[in-house]
């Protein structure tokens, strides 16, 4: 199987007819599709066939020795489950605030540390820390500083008079703080993406900017706003689909809890894969496909219009 | 007045950053090193004493040393899944960007899905088990491999696109042409780019606990992340131990940073967003 995969991969097409016939032997022998291979073998075989695969799988009832065909059973079982609506609503109410806080935070932040300030440097690596630091120890240390009662952010807040809430244990705030401890340690990417962003704007467009007058506000919402529209492309889909498959994180700090109120797709999925529910799991896993292609795609080409007619 | 301002500004900004990025920081380690009656307080108090030594040498005796195991499993993972990815990504992307047409949109379909599509995580480990793979350090290095091509591929190939074509034509009248073209002139020229997917993926690779977890369960074969999830089950209230343990698993990726920190943004800036 796996060499045929291979292969198939490496057939192009037969030699281009006429004129272009020079330039495509040319591009045969310079750029060869076996510089695919080993990328495609792997690819093909460890990614794409389980994901056909899962299509297949999510039919049937399996212990991944056997299985028994039971068409829409699963997906008939898994939008029963109780909590997959709110599992739902929570997994884009997860992406949509992770990737806005990020864009803007981001933005903020790039536009901050491209500035003349003294301590950029330092700034630059404690804001790019949390994304060296794994998401389980964030999640575990989060989980001790949001604390109801010896935690420091509702000590914090009881130094400026406010009653915090049990941010996990609160069917209200568990999914909000998870978010926000996510954005925490996200913005970070999104930052240095920008930071690589507004470098790249021509030095020119700033001092257009200056003859005519202008002050760090113009610079900011006729320069550095527009122009940064690449990176502002590039937080949105990394983040965005970052958010829909959130788990680690959301699975460190509350376990889906309390009640169902912070589950999201992919945490019922581990939860039903844990139960050993292998084809229900499966067709969690082919519903969130779906969910995200229906999301990513339209953003996708949206954006990327956008783009084309800046 | 000017200057005070911004001074003021940059005050408030470098305030607002060490108390929002900083304080959690000095919590894991004043934890790390507190004793286990005080560290249960989960609390900012300052030790009372400092058994660092005693708390280090007990997070790496644990569980017949595991924690040693897991540094040296890990170290192979990420060496191994970030040399493949590095190479199988530049040769990928450098057919992808200098040869248009129906293998190049397919292929390009095919990196973007990698993108989209969440990994279907029970068919992998029904295909690995049937390669014999699964619960192997092997199969684990082809699934982070599979699924940190997409990323890397489109990283190297924004930065293919700002090397020139008349660089390949000279190669190829000298003689390069496939293979030699590539190792020989291109890839020496992705360095930049290089280091930037070689930071980013280590540290993703390295910090990962989703795939251990379901593709190499079992103390053997423990990484360092499945490392935090036995302490928290075993050393229940043992809280020093736990964020010993964090600590000590921090600093591989802290490390590299320290020494890729500035070029992470010449990679991104040379052309990776520009696309």
């Amino acid at each position: 199987m796996v060499t045929k995969q291979a292969t198939g991969s490496r057939t192009g097409p037969g030699p281009a007819p006429g004129q272009r016939h020079v330039r495509a032997s040319k591009q045969r022998a310079a750029y060869p599709y076996t510089l695919y291979l080993p990328a495609a073998v792997v690819y093909l075989v460890i990614f794409l066939v389980p994901t056909v695969m899962a299509f297949y799988f999510a039919l049937t009832r399996w212990t991944l020795f056997d299985s028994t065909f039971v068409g829409l059973d699963n997906f008939r079982d898994f939008f029963a489950e109780q909590n997959l609506r709110i599992g739902f609503a929570n997994t884009l109410f997860y992406a949509v605030l992770t990737s806005g806080l990020k864009v803007v935070l981001g933005l903020l932040l790039g536009v901050l540390l491209t500035s003349k300030l003294r301590l950029r440097g330092f700034l630059r690596s404690v804001v790019f820390f949390p994304v060296l630091v794994s998401t389980v120890a964030v999640g575990i240390t989060f989980s001790a500083l949001l604390r109801p009662d010896t935690g420091l952010v509702n000590k914090a807040l009881a130094l400026a008079g406010i009653d915090g809430p049990d941010w996990l244990g609160d069917a209200g705030t568990a999914l909000l703080s998870v978010a926000l401890v996510d954005v925490w340690k996200g913005v970070g990417i999104a930052t240095v993406i920008y930071i690589a962003g507004i470098m790249s704007i021509p030095r020119d467009y700033y001092q257009a900017v200056a003859v005519d007058g202008g002050n760090a506000w113009h610079r900011f919402r006729h320069v550095t706003l527009p122009l940064s529209w690449p990176a502002t492309y590039s937080v949105i889909i990394l983040s965005f689909i970052g958010g829909l498959r959130s788990f680690d994180l959301i699975w460190t700090m509350t376990r889906g809890g309390p009640g169902f109120t912070s589950d999201t797709i992919a945490s019922i999925i581990y939860k039903q894969y844990q139960a050993g529910f292998f084809g229900l799991s499966t067709a969690g896993n082919v519903i969130l496909f779906v969910v995200v292609t229906a999301i990513v795609v339209p953003l996708n080409y949206f954006l990327g219009k956008r783009q084309a007619t800046l | 007045m000017r200057a005070l301002k911004r001074f003021g500004v940059e005050g408030i900004a470098l305030l607002l950053a060490t108390a929002i990025f900083l304080v959690p920081f000095s919590f894991m380690l004043l934890t790390a090193v507190k004793d286990e009656v005080q560290s249960s307080d989960l609390d900012f108090a300052w030790p009372t004493s400092w058994p660092i030594v005693q708390n280090f040498v007990e997070v790496i005796e644990a569980r017949d040393y595991v924690l040693l195991r897991a540094y040296l499993n890990s170290t192979i993972l990420t060496v191994a899944s970030v040399a493949l990815i590095v190479v199988f990504a530049a040769m990928a992307a450098f057919v992808l960007q200098r040869r248009a047409g129906k293998i190049g949109s397919l292929a390009n379909f095919l990196v973007l899905s990698g993108l989209i599509i969440p990994p279907a995580i029970v068919p992998t480990i029904w295909l690995l088990q049937a390669l014999g793979l699964f619960k192997s350090l092997p199969g684990l290095i082809l699934v982070e491999v599979a699924f940190g091509l997409s990323y890397a591929v489109l990283l190297f190939r924004a930065f293919v696109a700002a090397i020139p074509r008349e660089l390949d034509e000279a190669a190829m009248i000298d003689g390069c042409t496939g293979l030699t073209l590539f190792f020989r002139v291109v890839f020496p020229l992705l360095k930049p780019v290089t280091i930037t997917v070689i930071l980013t993926t280590s540290v993703a690779v390295f910090n990962d606990f989703v795939n251990p977890l379901y593709f190499l369960p079992g103390d053997d074969n423990a990484t360092v992340q499945v490392t935090l999830y036995n302490f928290q089950s075993q050393y229940n209230t043992q809280w020093n131990l736990l964020f010993m343990d964090i600590v000590l698993i921090t600093i591989p990726p802290l490390l590299l940073f320290v020494f890729f920190n500035r070029k992470i943004v010449d990679g991104m800036t040379a052309g990776a967003i520009k696309g």
